[in-house]
């Protein structure tokens, strides 16, 4: 059985890496939702080990509202990605900066 | 079928399923309607949030109740938010029907939509289990996106909506990352068994400090509290207004709910912890909030660093973490949201076509035009600032009494003198109407329900200040 730490430090990682890629990314809002997707797995990760060690179901159950709520999640980014990209004909990062103050 | 019934506690949650129920009748009655007959998605959303309103006093609870096995909670708290959310809803789509009919949006999506952000609040008002409150989150969340893009011919609108979007998913994201690991810590999701557990934990648990700093994190978004209000100010100015409205308004509601059933109810034994964490985001929210606000030209720009301050006021009263403390801040969101909600009303009252009355400079000389509505918004402002006897004075004397009582007398001092330096730029509003000349002789076209409704709304702020003990008992009686 795989120790509980490794699963922890695994998950961890992802989520450090999907926060950072939306932070580093300048250029393509696609890797934005892209990051946001892996941030979700990450935490689903957690709660999977988690349910395991306690002998608990109750952390599958959310694994799978999340897994339902990120599709709908990213239904709703691309839409507004569409829009977006019809508005500015792009969809670069460092674009959006028409407000200010 | 009867007991069943009974056991999963359906009467509690009465008002919610019928407004999914509403929901859905709305969404497919729409779909055969005209543009004439637009009005019928209109009156039929009023009409629900009656319905969900007599629901909620029919079968509301005096004592706390628990249905579906604990994950949804009915208690006292928790209808009088309920009702207090209908009320808003019902107030924010009577003042958006004239504005959203002159500019081609009168639309359904905003009534369902707003419909659906409002069964989101109803969700996280009555959540008992985390995975509640994340669904009730997301439900709201995910309406408020789609509600900020639905002007498809801005570009404004559309760059708010995704940065609100790309913000919003991180800060769920931190939210439920803190939640995984309270549940591997408490083993548990369920709100009042992870208070039990915990308690056993203890409060030196590092794992819980981690976790805590993520969930505070993921909260303090929702407010739009400082580190963590990038959004506010770009959401309310690129927003189409009635949905800066709505957004300013109900939404508060289930941040101020979505603090106290997480940190005061599933993490009360880590109240020193979260103390400290809220004081910093307290304070800096004040003092950037008021202070960048006074730079501001355009007036749906300088409301929102004003939400700023005020979410930071907010939580103060959450922050001394004791009973008196949770009334305070429920007592400021309802002030806070009357007084928004009045606010925005008096931009939509102005707006015409081709014409947003989103920049202070088009309030100039309002005096002349109209006197009352000039006395109104002469109202919002000084209650917002905190002028006596104005219901946001009251409000903010009871956070700032609930801060001293625990023993922070200097945070007490800071927030006295950033609602000083705050009063600024509500007084200049008020400078701009009474001494300064009209740049146009247009009168106001609004009709006659907004007229009615706002004046309402202003002297509701002018009563409940007058009266400040109908509101505070209330929400005493609500939290015990």
């Amino acid at each position: 059985m795989i120790r509980l730490e490794f699963v922890l430090m695994l998950a961890g990682l992802l989520f450090a890496l999907s926060v950072a890629g939306i932070f580093l990314n300048r250029k393509n809002v696609i890797l934005l939702l892209m990051c946001i997707e892996l941030m979700l797995l990450a935490v689903n990760f957690n709660f999977i080990a988690f349910a395991r060690q306690l002998g608990d179901l109750d952390g599958q159950i959310f694994v799978f509202f999340i897994m339902t709520v990120a599709a709908a999640e990213a239904a709703i980014g691309l839409a507004i990605l569409v829009v977006l990209f019809r508005e500015k004909k792009s969809i670069n990062v460092e674009e959006l900066d028409e407000m200010k103050g | 079928m009867e007991s069943m019934i009974t056991n999963l506690g359906m009467h509690a949650v009465a008002a919610e399923i019928f407004l999914t129920c509403a929901i859905c009748v709305i969404l497919l009655v729409d779909v055969f309607l005209n543009d004439r007959l637009r009005w019928v998605t209109y009156a039929l959303s009023l009409a629900s949030l009656a319905g969900c309103a007599w629901m909620t006093l029919r079968y509301g609870v005096d004592e706390r109740f628990l249905a579906f096995d604990g994950m949804f909670v009915g208690d006292a708290m928790g209808d009088l938010l309920k009702l207090f959310s209908y009320g808003t809803v019902a107030v924010t789509f009577i003042y958006s029907r004239e504005y959203l009919q002159r500019r081609g949006l009168f639309k359904g999506e905003y009534f369902i939509l707003g419909l659906v952000a409002l069964l989101g609040i109803m969700v996280m008002v009555s959540a008992g289990n985390l995975l509640t409150v994340y669904l009730g989150v997301e439900l709201l969340s995910l309406s408020l996106y789609a509600m900020i893009a639905f002007d498809r011919d801005s570009s404004i609108a559309a760059e708010s909506a995704m940065k609100y979007f790309v913000l919003g998913a991180i800060s769920s994201g931190m939210l439920l990352y803190g939640f995984s690991i309270v549940y591997g810590i408490a083993g548990t999701l369920q709100i009042d068994e992870l208070a039990l557990a915990l308690r056993e934990v203890g409060v030196s648990h590092l794992g819980l400090v981690f976790a805590l700093v993520f969930i505070i994190s993921g909260i303090a978004f929702k407010f739009g509290a400082v580190p963590f209000h990038m959004w506010v100010p770009d959401v309310y100015h690129g927003a189409p207004t009635p949905v800066t409205l709505f957004i300013g308004a109900a939404p508060k509601i289930s941040s101020f709910v979505l603090a106290i059933r997480v940190l005061a109810e599933g993490l009360d034994s880590l109240v020193a912890n979260w103390q400290d964490m809220l004081i910093v985001i307290s304070v800096l929210s004040m003092a950037l909030g008021n202070i960048v606000a006074i730079a501001q030209t355009n007036l749906k720009r300088m409301l929102a660093y004003s939400t700023i301050s005020h979410v930071g006021f907010i939580l103060l009263g959450i922050l001394a973490g004791t009973t008196d403390g949770y009334q305070a801040a429920m007592y400021y969101t309802f002030a806070y949201v009357i007084m928004s909600v009045g606010s925005f009303g008096m931009i939509l009252l102005l707006a015409r076509e081709g014409f947003e009355a989103d920049r202070i400079e088009d309030f100039r000389g309002l005096n002349r035009k109209s006197p009352w509505f000039a006395a109104m918004m002469l109202m919002f402002m000084f209650s917002t600032a905190g002028v006596p006897p104005f219901i946001g004075f009251w409000a903010k004397l009871e956070v700032i009494a609930a801060v001293l009582n625990v023993g922070l007398a200097w945070l007490a001092a800071a927030a006295v003198v950033f609602s000083v330096i705050g009063a600024f730029y509500y007084l200049r509003v008020v400078k701009v109407m009474y001494f300064d000349e009209p740049t146009d002789a247009v009168a106001i076209e609004a009709g006659g329900t907004l007229r009615t409704v706002l004046s309402v709304n202003g002297l509701a702020v002018l009563a409940l200040g007058i009266a400040p003990s109908i509101l505070i008992e209330l929400c005493a009686r609500a939290l015990p």
